[in-house]
């Protein structure tokens, strides 16, 4: 018989029978719905041991490089550690260094005490004295040589009376105390089809992790075609784009995009204008609500298969 | 020997289920008759309905009852949502199906069972 380790105590499961059956017969309290695989309600992720294919083919491959899997539709076939779906982790970390990209937009530095285990394309939230809290975007890619790997980048807008944003842009000092907690999000890139078209589009600082992702996957050699798409209603937001225009100039497979909003029209009929049939492409969209959620259902509409779509829509950054 | 397969496993179960939801949901998207309520901020959760939808329609384990439907789309209801675009819905998941090369008579007994709520979902 196999068994489950699950909050630190062991739950034997019968042959035939799911983790969520063998959770809830003795007892847990586990969310669950439909236990067909169809809701998601119940998905919890595993820490040690193989979940069968079938626990997991429904979900986006970024999901299921975490380890989430369904528990209602999983008949283990070897033993399994699980946790609870979004366990999170809290550090500190230091302020190193602050650089403006744009009016708007400053890059900041930061090293963290520990190596964060992220993805470029997740968030953390930021915290400044145990109280104001706000929600940043890995825009780099782990570098080994640098502070051993514990060095991150942000990008932070102002916003008209944002505490956390005014403060990164007129206070901070480099050596300053933050706490990090997370990483959080299913917006990165997964290695595994290097051949797949990639589009990346976004507006204002969606282009954070649209630069790290972007980054991530030529690192990871990623072959296929790259399109990055990145609006901003000026010319002036538009920021990066001397390193971005490096990066298409030393790669061949990478075309950058700009666009400016008040001029060239909604960043969705560009794209779309440029690339009308996105059936097979994989895509990440990024940026304020209104944005993502237009550019997600036009890619999707173009052919994209839903769990090819990666979206991270900023609520309060 | 008498088929004693249910009709979620003729059509191939939560497999069937991943195969149809995009072409279905893209299709719903699309119609100008019924967008404007399916067109959630949130698309991942959209889709989890509809595969909740398509797993009932199937024959599947029903995750919901008549009164989780009722309230469920009370608020839809409450924008206009009628019989057209009940219709209309149904006539969208045909296609879907169609196009996935399943059987007439599978279709018919899908339609049937989505038919089933239409009162629960109109709220009547």
């Amino acid at each position: 018989m196999t068994a489950i380790r699950y909050q630190e105590r062991l739950y034997p499961v019968a042959p035939g029978e799911s983790v969520l059956d063998a959770l809830l017969a003795a007892g847990v309290e586990a969310a669950h719905s439909c236990k067909a695989g169809s809701y998601g309600v119940c998905m919890m992720r595993v820490t040690s041991g193989m979940v069968p294919e079938r626990a997991s083919a429904g979900l986006k491959d970024s999901w299921r490089q975490q380890g989430y899997f369904l528990p209602c539709v999983c008949v283990p076939d070897s033993d399994l550690t699980i946790a609870r779906a979004g366990g999170d982790a809290a550090y500190g970390a230091s302020i190193d260094a602050v650089e403006r990209l744009s009016p708007d937009v400053v890059r900041v530095r930061l090293v963290c005490d520990t190596v964060l285990e992220s993805r470029p394309g997740q968030y953390v939230s930021l915290g400044r004295e145990g109280k104001l809290a706000r929600s940043y975007s890995i825009a780099s890619i782990s570098d080994a040589s640098i502070s051993e790997g514990r060095e991150f980048e942000i990008h932070v807008r102002r916003v008209a009376g944002g505490q956390m944003s005014g403060w990164l842009h007129d206070g901070v000092q480099p050596g300053d105390r933050v706490e990090i907690t997370g990483p959080y999000g299913d917006c990165f890139y997964v290695p595994g089809r290097p051949e797949q078209p990639l589009l990346l589009a976004g507006t204002g600082t969606g282009l954070a992790p649209l630069y790290g992702i972007l980054r991530d996957a030529l690192r990871q050699g990623h072959a296929g075609p790259i399109h990055l798409f990145h609006g901003a209603k000026t010319e002036d937001g538009l920021y990066l784009v001397n390193e971005l225009r490096h990066i298409a100039r030393t790669h061949s497979n990478f075309e950058y995009l700009p666009v400016v909003l008040d001029q060239d029209g909604p960043i969705e009929n560009v794209l779309l204008g440029r690339l009308p049939r996105l059936s097979g492409w994989r895509a990440f969209v990024c940026g304020g609500p209104a944005a993502v959620q237009v550019l997600r259902k036009k890619i999707f509409l173009a052919g994209a298969a839903s769990r090819d779509i990666y979206a991270d829509a900023f609520l309060r950054r | 020997m008498e088929s004693t397969h249910s009709l979620y496993e003729q059509l191939g179960g939560e497999a069937a289920v991943n195969a149809a939801v995009d072409l279905f949901y893209r299709k719903v998207l699309a119609d100008d008759r019924v967008s404007r309520f399916f067109d959630d901020a949130d698309m991942d959760r959209q889709i989890a309905r509809q595969k909740g939808f398509l797993t009932m329609a199937f024959g599947g384990p029903a995750a919901y009852t008549g009164k989780d439907l009722r309230t469920g789309h009370a608020r839809l209801v409450a924008l206009g949502l009628n019989d057209s675009h009940f219709d209309a819905v149904v006539e969208l998941l045909g296609q879907s199906l169609t196009e996935l090369s399943v059987p007439t008579p599978l279709i018919a007994q899908v339609a049937a069972i989505a038919e089933s709520t239409r009162a629960q979902v109109l709220n009547r």
